[in-house]
């Protein structure tokens, strides 16, 4: 977790979350931290998996065709139904 | 309007204007031609800044123009290029305007599918060359997109596999951006897509994908030739979003799965490389939840029993003073005999070195190094007096030496002899004095005893006439007057100034006139 304490985990991408969390269970797993730093570690860990759920959750569907003009150049979107 | 049995020339056959030729003629092939189908192989193409294309056909003996106008371009099926063996399909047509003929060709095909691939494989070499294939080139794809751009048509079963596909796996946004999978339209507009797509800007009102797919379903050769086209291919290759190719099925291999970042056998396959399945995602962070709470758990269990451990392991107090106690009592017992063995050892030690050691000894020692001082001191004296008298000595033996009368009597004789030189220097002085004068007063009588006043003497005169010695007569008589000179005077006679001897009134005159001659 000394890596990268800078980066904002609730500005991760849901990789950058899922990597970091996978890192964190590591060095819990291996047990070879400090009490103390297992308990940041473990607060850390809980934030990283709120941030994957709420990346997880953002599983919602959205599909727009884009509208070309007579020379092919892009106008606007239209919502695409029944594909 | 028959042209060809026109009567002869110069019969008055109405004329035909050149417009009314040329229509004949634009009528004629029209008409003779129609539709046709030209099999050849491309020549040079252009297309105009009007959009209209102009290209020529040619077989191993002839060339025919070609031209396809801008709304017809879209309907050929091919782009033509040159080198290409084509069938080319069209209306024969005559300008008259500049009395040429040419094809409108408005479909076009490749003249057989061993032209086709040939013509596939100069493009592969061609893009190869250029690095186009590099595997560096290629882009991860990014593990969960958040926006996915799909390039495919609108109507047809693969924007639905894909759209299923993706539903089932992790719904996603979609932006599908429509073109023509087939056709000569097919490449312009997909090279189109994939460079408009990179152009838009990431959370703009149409939001920029983080993945694109090029799909279409299975088809011939021609059908996907599209996706052959070098435009589609350096789009493709050169779009800074990561691209998933998805054309035909799984045996076609086009331009453009070289060029793409990854190559999907089937439009479905891309949508399963686009996502990953989302609820064994969520499986896996509640998975990962429960690993941490076991983790933390058995960390805290394993400390636990650890220090249950080490504290059975702890010995009792008493048992870790023991030993160390009986050392201590051993070593106290020894302490006090090792110190007087020491002390004993110590004071034999300084009893031989102090028995040395007596105030006698040392004024012995002063003694005798006093005895040595006085025997040094009593010589020093006479030393120092006994130089001085040698030295003394020899000064009054080069002083009995010093005889002062030698020295007078040496500067006595010195004296004379000097007095002696001057004597003789004087004297010799005197007779070479003596001797000069004797000498000239003997070369005085000489010279008085050889000048002509001695012979006068002796009766001899000298006759003189105006100032010159006269020795002859004749000389006498011409000269006006003679003087004539006798041992005691001169005389003057006679002249040719008929004054007869008449003597000159001023003798006294003349000698020093005639000293002069002597």
């Amino acid at each position: 977790m000394n890596d990268t304490p800078a980066l904002d985990v609730n500005e991760m991408s849901f990789e950058q979350a899922m990597a970091e969390l996978e890192k964190v269970l590591g060095q819990l797993e291996r047990g070879d931290v400090a009490l103390d730093e297992s308990i940041t570690l473990y607060e850390r860990g809980a934030a990283l998996k709120k941030r994957c759920e709420a990346k997880l959750k953002e599983a919602t569907e959205k599909v727009a065709a884009i509208t070309l003009d007579s020379d092919g150049t892009p106008t606007g979107l239209t919502p695409v139904e029944g594909l | 309007m028959d042209l060809i049995d026109s009567p002869e020339p110069g019969s008055n056959t109405p004329e035909f204007t050149v417009s009314e030729v040329a229509g004949s003629v634009k009528k004629l092939i029209e008409a003779e031609l129609g539709w046709v189908r030209i099999k050849g192989e491309v020549g040079r193409v252009i297309i105009a800044r009007s959009g209209h294309m102009y290209f020529d056909l040619k077989d191993d003996r002839s060339v025919l123009s070609c031209m396809t106008w801008k709304g017809q371009v879209s309907g050929l099926g091919i782009v033509p290029e040159e080198g290409m063996e084509v069938i080319a399909e069209g209306k024969m047509t005559a300008s008259g305007f500049q009395s040429k003929f040419a094809l409108n060709a408005q479909r076009m095909t490749v003249a057989g599918e061993g032209a086709l691939m040939a013509l596939l494989e100069k493009r592969k070499k061609l893009l190869a060359g250029e690095g186009l294939f590099e595997e560096s080139l290629k882009q991860p794809l990014p593990y969960l997109p958040d926006v996915i751009g799909v390039i495919t048509s609108l109507q047809g079963a693969v924007i639905r596999d894909i759209l299923h596909r993706l539903r089932d796996r992790f719904p996603r946004k979609v932006l599908i951006w429509p073109v023509a999978v087939q056709g000569a339209a097919c490449a312009p507009e997909v090279a189109r897509a994939i460079k408009g797509f990179n152009a838009f800007s990431v959370g703009g009102s149409m939001p920029r994908p983080d993945l694109l797919i090029v799909a279409r379903g299975g088809g011939s050769v021609e059908d996907l030739w599209g996706f052959n086209e070098e435009i589609v291919a350096r789009a493709a290759a050169a779009s800074d979003i990561p691209l998933i190719s998805a054309v035909g099925h799984e045996t076609d291999t086009t331009l453009i799965d070289f060029v793409s970042d990854k190559r999907a056998p089937t439009p479905t396959a891309a949508a399963e490389l686009a996502v990953p399945v989302r609820h064994e995602l969520a499986a896996w962070v509640d998975q990962a939840e429960a690993r941490m709470s076991t983790a933390l758990s058995s960390g805290l269990t394993r400390r636990d029993q650890r220090l249950r451990d080490l504290a059975r392991a702890l010995p009792k107090a008493q048992s870790l003073t023991d030993v160390p106690q009986q050392r201590l009592d051993t070593v106290g017992d020894k302490l006090g005999p090792a110190l007087m063995a020491g002390v004993q050892r110590r004071s034999i030690k300084l009893a031989d070195v102090s028995g040395a050691l007596r105030p006698g000894t040392l004024q012995r020692m002063i003694a005798n190094d006093r005895k040595r001082l006085d025997v040094l001191s009593a010589r020093l004296g006479p030393a120092l007096g006994r130089s001085v008298t040698s030295k003394s000595d020899k000064l009054a033996v080069r002083i009995a030496r010093f005889d002062p009368k030698r020295l007078m009597k040496d500067v006595q004789t010195r004296h004379e002899t000097l007095e002696r030189a001057v004597a003789r220097m004087v004297d010799g002085g005197h007779r070479q004095i003596d001797a000069l004068t004797r000498k000239l007063e003997a070369m005085d009588r000489l010279r008085m005893t050889l000048g002509y006043k001695a012979t006068l003497d002796r009766g001899y005169a000298i006759v003189r006439g105006d100032g010159a010695i006269v020795t002859t007569a004749k000389a006498a008589s011409k000269a006006g007057v003679l003087e004539i000179e006798f041992a005691d005077k001169k005389m003057t006679v006679g002249g040719k100034s008929a004054k007869p001897s008449k003597p000159s009134p001023k003798p006294a005159a003349s000698p020093t006139d005639q000293g002069s001659l002597f």
